[in-house]
């Protein structure tokens, strides 16, 4: 997805989104099939925290202060990296403030909530709006973009890994099974927080635009799928509750954590509601409930934001030359290791 | 000779009566009644479809013959025999791209894409020996494949939207003319093959597909390739898909990449490290 199209379309939003948004006469267009129409392309960026900080207790909104406040600190941010690449313009021989260039630069990176950011977190239950405790004996596991953590396969998370032996040492998304932020249920995260979904009067689809994952929900009865067959995306059965598609998904691998470096996604239920409550708002709401990962069920609410584009085709394993460079590099290093040579510390 | 002339004066009968038979038919035959449509009364392709061929090995006419490796696998990777899917029987190469095509099949089973989990581009997802749903809306239609989670979208009477950037699955303008659906598809990685033989084309090519309910679990399915850098004239290919009658049917996951792992990386595995997941 084009960053400078989000950005304008953004824009847009900021004008026009929340007197629509408002609109409580708002009447959800009808497919030809008289279904609720929720067809189109969406993107689901946010900054707003996936958990509540404890500082806001059971209050789900900010007010007005703190509204205003968040944006003074979002205006400031902005301003501060404006001034920071204005002086590497006036200035291009000035040393680098570090000498890790890092992976992405803003242009990639998707900051923005392009929805509903009034919220003071994504995670709407338990009350507190934080991850509830985890069961006894739930499996952790800890990933991320820092140093490897030595630890056991499978590798659950979707960045990082316990090694660089072999590929299966490595997280789902540098492996290019699971998209960082496709889920499901999809979460906010650093790009591509994008997804298309497909209507017929028996089917519904729902396509990431990462890892081109088009997951397909029978809207028709339809029986439980085997339950020796186990899916990385799950097996999904949906259903119209008046203008709400409600997804319910099963069959999970067990290859995936549950949430947040928490437990495998064996035993999960993923129930998702996609509401549209606007012309360019769908709001969509999971929840988690696996008992035996979680003490509570976890329920979250993302909005959804219609962006005026098309999906790319994210074609990451036919371009994951990261991988055999990162495995590559890991040979190499050792073959000098054994020579004698003093290596510079990697990540 | 009486016998003879008998049958022969029954064969022309027969033949005339069939002929008068498919006369009567043909007017109802292409309003075609008896296929799914949508509520604005389109052909509703939905379902989930699979062609039966083993042109997947090789598109041009062959007959069966020794697989790659047999003395590991036997006759388990023996090629099947096949008519072929080509319309006249032959891809009209140019001299440069045949000598590739046989660069191609000297070595095809490391060479082709599909041995490392790359999507298989258009036309060759739609004869590959797994199914794919069609999902059809007004505006647009999803074509998801089993294999490698590859899917199209398919832009109906959007001639504005068009490929901004090539890709594995290309990009597709459709359009209806009458019953058929009518496909253009562009912006394909030249990477892609048509099978498993080496049959290649250039980033050039032009696919323009013809998608015609025939009853109403078979659709005929044409394709022609244009692509001047690789070939010397226009040619087609045509092939029935079928509709999978089992109940429930749906489409599971074929998430090759983990399966295409060892043999993209393999050689740089630590030494001693096991292939593969435990089991959960």
């Amino acid at each position: 997805m084009k960053i400078r199209a989000l950005i304008s379309f953004a824009v847009f939003l900021l004008v026009g989104s929340s007197a629509l948004a408002q609109n409580g006469d708002y009447q959800v267009p009808r497919t030809e099939w008289g279904q609720p129409d929720l067809q189109g392309v969406w993107n689901f960026s946010s900054d707003v925290p996936m958990q509540r900080p404890q500082q806001y207790g059971a209050r789900q909104f900010l007010n007005e202060e703190e509204l205003e406040e968040r944006r003074a600190r979002i205006e400031a941010n902005r301003a501060a990296a404006d001034a920071a690449a204005a002086q590497l313009v006036l200035d291009p021989e000035a040393p680098e403030a570090t000498s890790n260039p890092g992976g992405y630069n803003d242009f990639w990176i998707e900051v923005a909530g392009l929805g509903d950011v009034v919220r003071t977190s994504h995670i709407v239950h338990p009350e507190d709006g934080r991850i509830p405790p985890a069961a006894e004996g739930a499996k952790r596991q800890f990933g991320g973009l820092g140093p490897d953590i030595p630890g056991e396969r499978p590798v659950r998370y979707v960045v990082g890994g316990i090694s660089k032996d072999g590929p299966e040492d490595r997280g789902l998304s540098e492996r290019c099974i699971v998209g960082f932020n496709s889920g499901p249920p999809f979460v906010p995260s650093l790009y591509n927080n994008n997804l298309q979904i497909f209507q017929n009067q028996e089917t519904a689809v729902i396509m990431t635009e990462m890892i081109h994952d088009a997951r397909i929900v029978p809207l028709v009865e339809q029986p439980p799928l085997h339950d020796d067959i186990r899916l990385w995306s799950g097996d999904s059965r949906g259903w119209w509750d008046g203008d709400t598609l409600v997804v319910e998904t099963n069959n999970f691998t067990g290859y995936r954590q549950t949430f947040s470096s928490t437990g495998t996604d064996y035993d999960m239920v993923l129930t998702e509601r996609f509401t549209r409550t606007a012309y360019d708002t769908v709001e969509y709401e999971f929840t988690i409930d696996d008992p035996s990962t979680f003490t509570d069920r976890i329920t979250a609410v993302i909005p959804m934001i219609k962006v005026a584009g098309q999906i790319y085709e994210y074609a990451c394993h036919e371009g994951n030359y990261g991988m055999m460079n990162t495995l590559r590099g890991a040979r190499v290093d050792e073959q000098r290791m054994a020579q004698g040579d003093n290596l510079p510390e990697r990540d | 000779m009486l016998m003879k002339n008998t049958v022969t004066m029954f064969r022309a009968a027969l033949a005339a009566m069939l002929g008068c038979a498919l006369l009567l038919a043909a007017p109802a035959w292409a309003q075609n009644d008896d296929i799914p449509r949508t509520p604005s009364g389109k052909p509703d392709f939905s379902g989930v479809w699979q062609a039966i061929t083993s042109a997947h090995y090789d598109i041009e006419p062959h007959a069966a013959r020794m697989g790659p490796h047999p003395g590991l696998f036997g006759a388990h990777s023996a090629i099947p025999a096949s008519l072929g899917i080509i319309e006249g029987g032959s891809i009209p190469y140019n001299e440069q791209a045949l000598r590739v095509r046989d660069a191609n099949r000297a070595n095809a089973l490391e060479n082709d894409p599909l041995t490392k989990c790359f999507m298989p581009g258009v036309p060759r997802a739609n004869y590959m020996p797994f199914p794919f749903q069609i999902v059809q809306s007004t505006d647009v239609i999803l074509i998801a494949y089993e294999y490698a989670e590859a899917n199209r979208i398919l832009y109906v009477d959007q001639p504005e939207v068009t490929s901004q950037v090539d890709a594995w699955m290309g990009h597709s303008n459709a359009h209806w003319e009458g019953d058929t659906l009518v496909v253009r598809v562009t912006g394909q990685m030249p990477e892609t093959w048509f099978d498993r033989a080496g049959n290649h084309h250039s980033w050039e090519m032009v696919v323009e597909e013809r998608w015609t309910y025939n009853t109403a679990n078979h659709i005929d399915y044409q394709a022609t390739i244009t692509d001047p850098q690789t070939f010397t004239e226009s040619w087609t290919i045509s092939l029935p898909l079928y509709r999978h009658m089992e109940p429930n049917m749906q489409l599971l996951e074929f998430k090759c990449a983990e399966f295409s792992e060892e043999f993209l990386y393999g050689e740089w595995r630590k030494e001693g490290t096991p292939i593969g997941n435990p089991p959960q």
